[in-house]
């Protein structure tokens, strides 16, 4: 079965249609990259997927292992395993980050019937992780994204994804603001958890191929006023470096 | 009216019966100076006191009602409250935990109370208490301490641990040269009401360079109907003691508004450390503001000697109106006062709360932590005085106060007030409002974590800083006891 089937998918905010037909189906353990310029509806998207209060679905279908995903509560769709690692992740002061994934383990592990593993293990999880992406343990100890860089935030979200093992990922420009060496980081976690993880499907939204030669996708789509214009290999990344988006024209 | 009248009528209530689970004799409703002497005389009370009580209640008399808080509630009719109640046979305690008022088991099931240590709590005869726990309780039932536990291990290092009405006959120098003396009997209406007619509550004595070797506690319970509260709590820390107190609370529902005018004062010698955290959940009457309790309380601590310290943390969810400001005098150069504060308000709930910190010592320091959480349609306001007198060259006064709103329909008000009288001083004041954010409801709905819980734990994090300085079983009923307060705040 595919993870995620998106069937000429319409959104709009405020009256304002964004999504305008956007059709992409992700099969288990394949990576997926949408690159397309700023405001094309990327993040839009990624919202209206992951159930963000605002936005008007106006037509089309999402169906999530199976499942109706548009009607699903936010936090249904996060239980049944929808990941997304935000373009601009908020801050939750005075929460840990220990705690809040904790809540996060305990809520999704009841809404599927399973019994949480317990805190201990939980922790030294966590601890293993934070050290593989280059994060001081003391991060998990601090508020969530409170007073974090912009580059140890994006970490944080790996972090997050890393321990909640969701079925697809959504990973919003997670490369912005990071370092060369913490891309590099961010790129070999990812593979690593695809590799522990070989179901695992990953939807990657990203404006530079760099991040790429990290996350080797298997599909690439160009995403432009709400819709995709052209799908391709690894090779149209390369060539949309080369040329910019203007080349493009829309062949659907 | 005479002692004979009150005992009679006192009889004929009794005779008409009570609708109380726990049979309880209450005088009837009014307040004049032979009700008071009444009181002193159920009491046994020495002379002195019968006086002290007379000279409060003259001044009672002539005070007018405070009406300069932020809240909104109709006017009290203090004649149609009944000023003492107690508990009947109180000598020959129940048997088992069967015999005990269920209203009350189901209480302190609710607040988490563990199972062995119910019995205890309850007074049950011969009832062992737990010994996982290292608090001693004397609880306050209505008017009347019922039972006080851990007293023999506190005996041994000389710390005085009992009801007040106690120590009144077996401390009587230690009782007069104190009572009073931190919050003398015209402090305020309330406090010159509860001068008069107080019933009891906790005396604690520590001895010099004693460490008291467990946390003291005290439980209050409102039970009987249109019963005033008026507890009275007095805490010595001599010489280089230390002791930590709590005080925890809860009430059935209610129909009427109840009033409860308590009085806790803290006297800290030289060297000496007292730390008082409650944690207060009284019913705050239903979503339209109906019942709930009236909580006008006055508390108020003296640094009398150097280097003293005194600290309150208090974690307040309850009542429909709260007017509260736990204050420390900083009497002795280089004493301590602290001040770290929760205060949740939901439904129509309406709290006025804060602190006064005066400081007439040298190089006196003092800090304040306030956490204010208005939900639903809530008033919360923070009042806060900090006075820096000419003696007190060198204070220095933290204050921080930041206030967090779920919702649009609730307020938060701060009124900070510095008088600083000594140009060496430093006064730092920090105010913050943020609102729970859309976007951090979202995180936490796309990691799997529902509103409820969301809101709960985004409330509990803002309030880490106090949390942080209660001690650990309080702070995890806090924690509880957030989340039962903000049932339905969201959706
Ligand atoms: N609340 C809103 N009200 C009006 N317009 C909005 C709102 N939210 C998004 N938009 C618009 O929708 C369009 C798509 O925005 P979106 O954030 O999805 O773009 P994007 O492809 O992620 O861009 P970027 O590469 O800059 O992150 C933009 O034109 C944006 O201004
Ligand atoms: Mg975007």
């Amino acid at each position: 079965m595919s993870l995620i089937v998106i069937d000429n998918l319409q959104a709009s905010v405020n009256g304002k249609p964004i999504l305008k037909g956007l059709t992409l189906t992700i099969e288990p353990g394949t990576v997926h990259a949408i690159m397309g310029p700023n405001g094309s509806g990327k993040s839009t998207l990624s919202h209206v997927l992951a159930g963000k209060p605002g936005y008007e679905v106006t037509g089309g279908s999402v169906r999530f292992k199976g499942r109706d995903l548009l009607a699903m509560a936010p936090e249904e769709r996060a239980c049944a395993g929808l990941f997304l690692a935000f373009q601009y992740p908020v801050e939750i002061p005075g929460v840990s980050n220990m705690e809040f994934l904790r809540a996060a383990a305990e809520a999704q592990a009841k809404a599927r019937g399973e019994t949480p593993p317990p805190a201990i293990d939980m922790m030294r999880r966590l601890r293993e992780i934070a050290t593989e992406l280059g994060l001081h343990t003391d991060f998990l100890k601090r508020g969530v994204n409170e007073g974090f860089s912009g580059g140890e935030k994006k970490r944080n979200e790996i972090l997050q994804m890393t321990f909640l093992r969701p079925a697809l990922s959504i990973l919003d420009e997670t490369d912005s603001g990071l370092d060369i060496d913490a891309l590099r980081i961010v790129g070999d976690g990812v593979t690593r958890f695809l590799r522990d993880n070989p179901t695992h499907g990953v939807l990657l939204i990203t404006h530079y191929q760099r991040l790429l030669n990290h996350i080797v996708p298997d599909v690439v789509h160009v995403l432009t006023d709400g819709r995709i214009i052209e799908t391709g290999d690894r090779s149209l990344a390369l060539r949309l470096e080369e040329q910019g988006y203007v080349g493009l024209v829309d062949r659907t | 009216m005479t002692n004979e009248t009150i005992e009679q009528r006192l009889n004929r209530a009794y005779s008409a019966g009570f609708e109380s689970a726990v049979d309880a004799d209450t005088f009837p409703p009014g307040l004049t100076a032979d009700v008071v002497r009444a009181i002193s005389a159920r009491k046994n009370e020495p002379g002195w006191l019968t006086d002290w009580r007379l000279k409060a209640f003259a001044a009672w008399q002539a005070m007018p009602t405070p009406d300069w808080a932020h809240l909104h509630f109709p006017p009290v009719d203090f004649q149609a409250i009944s000023y003492f109640s107690a508990p009947r046979s109180q000598a020959d305690g129940p048997r088992s935990l069967d015999e005990v008022d269920p209203e009350l088991l189901r209480t302190y099931e609710k607040l988490g109370i563990p199972l062995h240590e119910r019995a205890a709590l309850a007074g049950v005869v011969g009832a062992e208490p737990g010994t996982s726990s290292n608090i001693a309780v004397d609880a306050v039932f209505d008017s009347v301490s019922i039972t006080t536990t851990f007293k023999d291990k506190l005996a041994e290092a000389g710390v005085i641990f009992c009801p007040l009405s106690e120590a009144v006959h077996t401390h009587p120098e230690l009782v007069q040269k104190y009572l009073g003396s931190v919050v003398p009997q015209r402090d305020n209406f309330y406090a010159a009401l509860n001068s008069a007619v107080f019933s009891d509550g906790s005396f604690v004595y520590i001895p010099p360079d004693t460490r008291c070797p467990m946390e003291l506690s005290t439980y209050f319970r409102i039970n009987a109907r249109n019963t005033g509260q008026f507890e009275r709590t007095l805490i010595i820390a001599d010489r280089g003691a230390y002791v930590s107190y709590l005080e925890g609370c809860t009430a059935p529902m209610r129909d009427e508004n109840q009033l409860h005018a308590a009085v806790v004062e803290l006297v800290a010698l030289e060297d000496a450390s007292i730390k008082y955290s409650t944690v207060q959940n009284w019913y705050p009457g239903d979503a339209e503001g109906r019942g709930g309790i009236y909580n006008f309380v006055t508390k108020r601590g003296t640094c009398l000697g150097k280097r003293a310290r005194i600290s309150w943390t208090q974690v307040e969810t309850g009542s429909a109106i709260t007017w509260k400001y736990p204050s420390v005098v900083l009497r002795g150069d280089d004493s301590v006062g602290e001040f770290y504060s929760v205060a949740l308000t939901n439904n129509r709930q309406q709290a006025d709360t804060g602190t006064k910190m005066i400081h007439l010592g040298r190089n006196t320091r003092s800090t304040i932590v306030s956490k204010g959480i208005s939900a639903g349609r809530s008033q919360n306001s923070y009042r806060g005085l900090v006075r820096v007198s000419p003696t007190a060259a060198g204070a220095r006064n933290h204050t921080q106060c930041d206030s967090l709103l779920l919702g649009s329909q609730c307020g938060a008000h701060t009124f900070p007030y510095i008088e600083a009288a000594n140009s060496s001083a430093t006064v730092e004041h920090e105010a913050t409002t943020t609102r729970v954010s859309d976007d951090q409801l979202f995180l936490c709905a796309q990691r799997g974590i529902d509103a409820e819980k969301a809101v709960s734990m985004i409330v509990n994090g803002f309030c880490r800083e106090v949390f942080r300085e209660l001690p650990m079983e309080f702070a995890v009923e806090a924690g509880k006891l957030l989340e039962v307060s903000l049932e339905g705040a969201v959706g």
